[in-house]
């Protein structure tokens, strides 16, 4: 099968292109913007029969894809970080209208301090709204969760909006080999988006996200949306099997790498999973029993799958690419209310923070990680939330203080 | 597309049925409710209203709406957005879906003050650069109504409000929302006001027949809001017109056009006493500085239109 190398962000694109997408609201922001320039070419050059329109905010641009979605066209966006947050109150908004439409999300760290590289706390942050999220690892995933995604959004028993989420610079601007699916093969998968009930026409008048008065029917609507949102697990693996048989490519809602006989396993998102992988192996032929469990969905929360892949085994490290303040890793959290109370759950749940705003993660510090959890196997006591950080790297915060400090003394301040 | 003749001559030309329902939660005397009746015999049933969060956001409430038409209640700050989206699906659905024409949909943006000249102003003006085929109505009352009346953009200066109880009232000045939108060159502006059913009604029907950017702001005299008694709605609303408080005028092509200029204006207290959120301009003694300063400031503007002969 011939494989063309593409960035992230154009996978994202190849993807919105093979789901023959009707409307791309858009709206440019690093490290997404290449993700919207491909499609403006496509169509420009009319390779692609869409219509684009640039709003004037990302908030906008979710209302306007709301409203689409709600007349009943196939409709695709991409955001990240600043964008997605301007985006929120219409985040929650468009759920509650559920409106089935795929929105890519490129993560990047947010303000302050303002940054540009990956980390989790935006796509984190929209865990609650009623979206839907795929984390991609790869780029062929970037290209293949877009297709699934259409799937799942329409999915009458779903029939909510997702996000196809993938890791700023990592992803969005690495090119990797990806197999692109052929065009009819990709619209057989995908099919015709059937709006059904959800239109706005002369003749079949409907008002659409009125008004409630009163906790009853808005808690009747919201726990529907949750429902519908649970209901996405099983719709989850009947789609994936499908996508498996037709394009070979397998995508179970929790991957895993040499979990099955590890004693020790490392839980991430994302990018940064493949490097957790690689580091397995050195593990491995270090002797250490250890493997990798990787949730590709994060909302559904695919529990079952993380209990049954967890269970029995003697120490977890969840390395979060998130920090919610003043508390910890978002996943860290998740997985502990998942696992709680289950009588094979690992008697050791550690917390680990890295990967922030785009920092690396070494294999030296997954063999730290690895080490810090053998210890607490072997103690039975689950060590705090690790914040990873080296001391090279506060050495070099040391020395720009130190510079801010000298130039401040110069210009006449106060040190 | 040229000016057609109106069909709406004399007040008996105006529609006799009415299209929007009654039994809605808006108050009593609601100037607001009073305009969208008139607009809506106007622009009927094939109509999407994409509304913001405001009082009229409380028109439809599960599962009830007056509107035979649909809706779409959107956030405060993006309705023009969400009529983006609508009216960008419906070209696709008729262009590449074969939607009839007979299905498609006016798509009309409601809301009121607190999103026309404040929050959704960013959105108003990036769908008139876009050159949105769509209209726009705002029910102006001149103050956040639907949270018990604090000042706005679009709120006078020295009316007293909820968050401006002083004694001079609201110390700002109401901003210009007709030549900001005018500014953006859209098709269509006008000032409409429900106590002038005839001046309404034919505006509505210039925007209904026209493309574009179609934007109209309606004064709507709030008794909660302003301190009256409900049945002086459309007293106050012909006060505000006759005292040239409220100018009704329209932009096209343009050129502004007054539509009604009242020659012997009504002196400005007139319309100031009638409204409790005035009161203290009057009581407990006369703040003669002030009225002379409002009433200086409509004579102003009304000279400013003669010399340019609108």
């Amino acid at each position: 099968m011939s494989r063309t190398l593409l960035t992230g962000n154009g996978a994202a694109a190849w993807g919105a292109r093979l789901a023959q997408v009707d409307y791309i609201p858009a709206f440019p922001i690093t490290p997404q913007t290449e993700i919207i320039e491909t499609l403006a070419q496509w169509i420009d050059t009319e390779r692609m029969d869409s219509r684009l329109v640039t709003l004037e905010s990302e908030h906008s641009m979710i209302t306007a894809a709301g409203g689409a979605a709600a007349t009943g066209v196939r409709v695709f966006s991409a955001t990240s970080s600043q964008g997605l947050l301007y985006a929120m109150e219409m985040l929650y908004t468009v759920a509650g209208w559920r409106t089935p439409f795929v929105l890519v999300n490129v993560s990047r760290g947010l303000a302050a301090p303002i940054t540009l590289e990956a980390d989790h706390n935006d796509v984190m942050a929209a865990r609650d709204c009623g979206f839907l999220q795929l984390h991609c690892a790869n780029c062929q995933e970037v290209l293949d969760n877009t297709l699934i995604a259409y799937r799942l959004a329409e999915d009458e028993r779903v029939r909510l909006p997702v996000i196809v989420n993938l890791d700023g610079f990592y992803l969005s601007f690495t090119r990797e080999p990806v197999v692109i699916p052929a065009a009819e093969q990709a619209a057989a998968f995908v099919g015709p988006f059937n709006p059904s009930s959800i239109h706005f026409r002369a003749s079949a008048p409907e008002s659409q996200a009125v008004a409630v008065l009163g906790g009853a029917p808005y808690s009747y609507f919201r726990y529907e949306l949750h429902l519908a949102a649970q209901n996405a697990l099983p719709v989850y693996d009947e789609i994936s099997a499908e996508f498996r048989t037709r394009f070979g490519r397998d995508y179970p809602a929790v991957d895993s790498y040499c979990a099955g006989d590890a004693e020790l396993v490392f839980v991430m998102l994302g990018s940064f999973a493949t490097k957790a992988r690689a580091a397995v192996d050195r593990l491995r032929e270090a002797g250490w029993a250890i493997g990798l469990v990787q949730p590709r969905l994060l909302r559904p929360f695919p529990e079952q799958p993380l209990q049954q892949l967890l269970a029995g085994k003697r120490g977890v490290a969840v390395i979060d690419q998130n920090l919610s303040m003043g508390k910890g890793g978002v996943l860290h959290t998740e997985l502990a209310a998942a696992l709680y109370g289950h009588p094979d759950a690992p008697p050791v749940l550690a917390s680990f923070i890295g990967g922030l705003g785009g920092r690396d993660i070494s294999d030296e510090e997954f063999f730290e990680i690895a080490r810090v959890l053998q210890a607490a196997v072997d103690t039975g006591q689950t060590p705090p939330p690790r914040l990873l950080y080296t001391q090279d790297e506060l050495m070099e915060i040391r020395k720009l203080q130190a510079i801010a400090h000298v130039e401040r003394k110069e210009l006449g301040g106060t040190a | 597309m040229t000016q057609t003749a109106t069909t709406f001559r004399r007040m008996k030309d105006l529609p006799s049925t009415h299209l929007l329902g009654t039994g809605t939660p808006m108050c009593a005397g609601c100037g607001g409710l009073e305009a969208l009746h008139q607009i809506y015999d106007v622009l009927g049933e094939k109509t999407v209203f994409v509304n913001a969060a405001g009082c009229m956001t409380l028109l439809s409430v599960y599962p009830f709406t007056p509107f035979r038409g649909s809706w779409l209640y959107t956030a405060m700050a993006s309705a023009p957005a969400g009529a983006q989206g609508i009216r960008d699906a419906l070209d696709i659905l008729r262009e590449k879906k074969g939607l009839p024409p007979e299905e498609d949909l006016e798509v009309v943006v409601l809301t009121g003050d607190g999103a026309a000249y404040g929050m959704g102003l960013s959105a108003t003006s990036g769908a008139m650069e876009r050159d949105l085929d769509f209209i726009y109505i705002c029910y102006d009352n001149e103050g956040y109504g639907n949270t018990g009346q604090q000042y706005s953009g679009a709120t006078p200066h020295a009316a007293r409000t909820a968050t401006s109880k002083g004694a001079h009232g609201f110390a700002g000045y109401k901003k210009d929302l007709f030549s900001i939108w005018a500014a953006h060159r859209p098709t269509y502006v006008a000032t409409v006001i429900g106590a002038e059913p005839l001046d309404l009604a034919r505006k509505i029907e210039t925007a209904r027949d026209l493309e574009g950017p179609r934007l109209i702001i309606a004064l709507a005299p709030c008794p909660t809001g302003w301190d009256y008694d409900p049945r002086e709605s459309v007293a106050i609303g012909k006060l505000a017109v006759r005292t040239g408080v409220w100018p009704l005028k329209e932009y096209r092509d343009g050129r502004i056009q007054h539509t009604r200029v009242p020659r012997e204006r009504v002196p400005v207290e007139e319309y100031l006493k009638k409204q409790g959120r005035f009161a203290h301009l009057f009581e407990p003694e006369r703040d003669e500085t002030l009225l002379q300063e409002l009433q200086a400031k409509v004579d102003a503007y009304w000279d400013s239109v003669e010399v340019q002969g609108g």
